[in-house]
């Protein structure tokens, strides 16, 4: 369980993710009108944009939240536009939220273990039928060995107990990114993870990512904090007005009098 | 940890335990009532018709609120339709059990299937849960309040189904190939004339002669036929029993897996789908389940009563479920339990009994006949007394005002219930440190040096589920 696995061939060019043409619209906005961008695995791609760009509405109709009116999302090689969110977060593409929804009124070990996937306990009989049961508890058991791992791994053991309700902003947006994981995805799609979190924290966190994408994880991150991106990712989408205004590295985006023209409000 | 050295300490510990809470709770209520059938001087067979009848109501309500709290207290599902569902189940369950007209010699106006009466009680629970699909089907996929309007739609439409005239009696036919007179039997109700249910369970138990034994043994007491005594403390001992069983059930569907899926889809259905789950097929099992076991707790409220009448089940006694949820606290099942019992004993028969002890106790005459003649006296000479007695006398009628302030009290001072903010842990074992091991002080300023949570390398996830 301890030994960490490498992800599949991070150093070929391969992209889990691939989106094209994608087009969301409110009534007569078009939030995210005709995106198409690729992640490349075991890398953290950033997407930016200025509020209002779509990021948000991007994420969700990636995963599932939203169904787009156009464009299609592959993931994996497959083609997954259109399913249901559990659907897609159980072929390994799993998300976190702009707002840390922690589940308040349960402690941060239910939290945890509510995340793996393919529970036996999760069917009803199983969990009833004094036969079955002892399946379920061993299980069970299982679960919590490696819910503690990744308690440690995040720091936040000594909040086990704690009812996920009473936790800090920032404390919150680590109990999401663990329990994002414990449900073993390959990508992650992080919304503004560092939003509302202290500077510690935040490096902390940034800390977690990058491990995590040297042993193979995939990430795409929005965020609001350029520097953040520009100092961290080594691929960079620009959103602006539902479109992608361009992608490269940090210093192309850098020097792109678009972006600039987009961030300083030069509304053309 | 000296703590548990001092009486106190024992005391709290063994509070700490839901059974001991709940024998307290019903220690008190029955005292209560015992204390206050001295009161009024009631015979040994007052005093038992009074346990009877109030083991009767805690066990209904008992079973009702823990259904209940399946649905809202562990989904988050509101459900404000819950005599539907009981009446499905106990007219299915008549519909079934029923002896086929003509036979017997019974007076009832429609017969039934004449199948075993456990026959009947399945069908009837089974209705119920395939009810609950139906109506959950649609509505699960929108909020909230579009499930309660639904729900309490739906149990005017079975209780206006039933009174129709059209189910009122109409030919089903048998397996022989011939049809029989069946029905509903309209607004008038149905005769429930199966053989009683109690004496047929005890007889399959083969428990016949010690139910005898006990009857002659009451009859040395009460010498005068203590047959019904012994029925319905009998019946209410059986209920206890059932709320019993439903416990076991609730308790291990919460500390589950499968509980801790319905308590993230409470929480926050999108994050529960963001985690891969399949939210509406648990919120549909779990709709389905609470619906089953409504129907059941109708099935025990009225097969004993020798008739159901479709106006019983109007709305309100759905909210009497949900007052007593709401008193035990929702999300417990040991609070459910308690809820019911004190719903029971304070508030639905408790009002009852107040009246009947301040009238043995104080003798008052005759109340006066309606309002006008008891306002009267309070205005012209500030002479209560009318008024008094003619409160007293309505107190039937001021019950529910009486729920409705507690509901109001309640939900200002104590929203959270009776046990306070208290959630019992949904995981199939204890959840906490295994092992001691390993301290977690390392103070390592190194993550890299920590295990990484993820296990499987190959996680493609191809094979999820649909």
């Amino acid at each position: 369980m301890s030994e960490s696995i490498t992800r599949s061939r991070p150093d070929v060019a391969d992209t889990p993710l691939r989106v094209e043409g994608l087009t969301k619209r409110f009534g007569g906005i078009t939030a995210v009108d005709g995106a198409t961008f690729e992640v490349e695995r075991g890398t953290l791609t950033g997407l930016i944009g200025p509020n209002g760009a779509g990021k948000s509405t991007t994420f969700n109709l990636i995963t599932g939240m939203l169904s787009p009116d156009a464009g299609t999302v592959v993931f994996d090689g497959e083609d997954i536009t259109g399913l249901e969110p559990y659907q897609i977060a159980n072929r390994g593409l799993v998300r976190t939220f702009q707002i840390a929804r922690e589940l308040g009124e349960m402690t941060v070990l239910e939290n945890m273990m509510l995340a793996p996937k393919h529970q036996r306990g999760e069917h009803l009989w199983r969990s009833v039928l004094p036969g079955a049961r002892g399946g379920v508890v061993e299980q069970e058991e299982e679960l919590l060995d490696r819910v503690w791992e990744a308690l440690e791994f995040f720091e936040i053991e000594h909040l086990a107990e704690e009812y996920a309700g009473n936790l800090s902003g920032g404390q919150r947006k680590l109990l999401e990114m663990a329990r994002a994981l414990l449900t073993d995805p390959d990508m992650l799609l992080l919304d503004e993870p560092f939003a509302g979190v202290n500077p510690t924290l935040e490096q902390r966190l940034l800390d977690h990512i990058h491990d995590l994408r040297d042993q193979g994880y995939t990430f795409l991150l929005v965020e609001h904090d350029m520097d953040l991106i520009m100092n961290n990712c080594r691929h960079v989408i620009v959103m602006h007005q539902g479109e992608i205004l361009t992608e490269g590295t940090p210093e192309e985006i850098k020097s792109n009098e678009a972006v600039i023209e987009a961030y300083l409000g030069g509304d053309v | 940890m000296s703590d548990t050295e001092t009486p106190t300490g024992t005391l709290r510990q063994l509070w700490a335990e839901d059974a001991v809470k709940i024998a307290a709770l019903l220690f008190v209520i029955y005292a209560g009532y015992l204390v206050s059938g001295l009161v009024l001087g009631y015979s040994v067979r007052g005093q038992l018709n009074s346990l009877a009848s109030l083991t009767f109501y805690i066990g209904v309500f008992a079973t009702l609120a823990l259904a209940l709290n399946l649905h809202w207290g562990y989904t988050g599902l509101f459900n404000i339709g819950v005599v539907g569902f009981m009446a499905v189940g106990i007219y299915v369950m008549a519909f079934v059990s029923k002896p086929l007209y003509g036979a017997g010699g019974s007076a009832a106006q429609v017969g039934g299937l004449g199948l075993p009466i456990p026959v009947g009680i399945f069908a009837g629970m089974i209705a119920a849960a395939l009810l609950g699909f139906v109506v959950a089907l649609p509505a699960l996929r929108l909020r909230a309040d579009y499930l309660a309007i639904v729900t309490i739609a739906m149990s005017e439409i079975v209780r206006f189904t039933f009174l129709s005239s059209t189910f009122q009696q109409f030919q089903f036919p048998t397996l022989s190939g011939e049809s029989t007179r069946v029905g509903f039997g309209g607004g008038s109700g149905l005769i429930l004339d199966f053989p009683d249910p109690l004496l047929a369970f005890i007889d399959v138990l083969g428990l016949s002669g010690a139910y005898d034994g006990l009857v002659r043994l009451v009859g040395q007491v009460v010498p005068n036929n203590p047959d019904p005594i012994v029925h319905s403390l009998v019946y209410g001992l059986v209920l206890l029993g059932v709320v019993a069983a439903y416990f076991w059930l609730l308790k291990r569907t919460g500390e589950s897996p499968f509980g801790r899926v319905l308590k993230a889809i409470r929480e926050d259905e999108d994050v529960a789908r963001a985690l891969g789950k399949n939210t509406d097929r648990f919120k549909i099992v779990s709709f389905m389940l609470g619906c089953a076991l409504m129907g059941l707790a109708g099935i025990l409220w009225l097969m004993g009563q020798g008739a159901v009448t479709p106006n019983f089940f109007r709305p309100r006694l759905t909210f009497f479920v949900w007052i007593a949820l709401i008193i035990g606290g929702a999300g417990s099942n040991t609070g459910s339990v308690m809820g019911g019992a004190v719903f029971a004993a304070v508030l639905y028969q408790g009002p009852l009994y107040f009246q009947n002890v301040v009238t043995s106790v104080f003798q008052p005459g005759d109340a006066p006949g309606s309002f006008g003649p008891a306002i009267s006296p309070l205005l012209s000479s500030a002479d209560p007394m009318p008024f008094l007695l003619y409160t007293l006398d309505s107190v039937r009628q001021l019950q529910l005002v009486v729920m409705g302030v507690v509901l109001i009290w309640l939900m200002h001072n104590r929203p959270q219930g009776m046990l306070g903010h208290r959630k019992e842990t949904a995981a199939a074992i204890p959840l906490g440190r295994r092992g001691g091991g390993a301290g977690p002080e390392s103070g390592s300023s190194d993550p890299d040096s920590e295990p990484a949570p993820q296990t499987d390398g190959d996680g493609t996830g191809g094979a999820a589920d649909e």
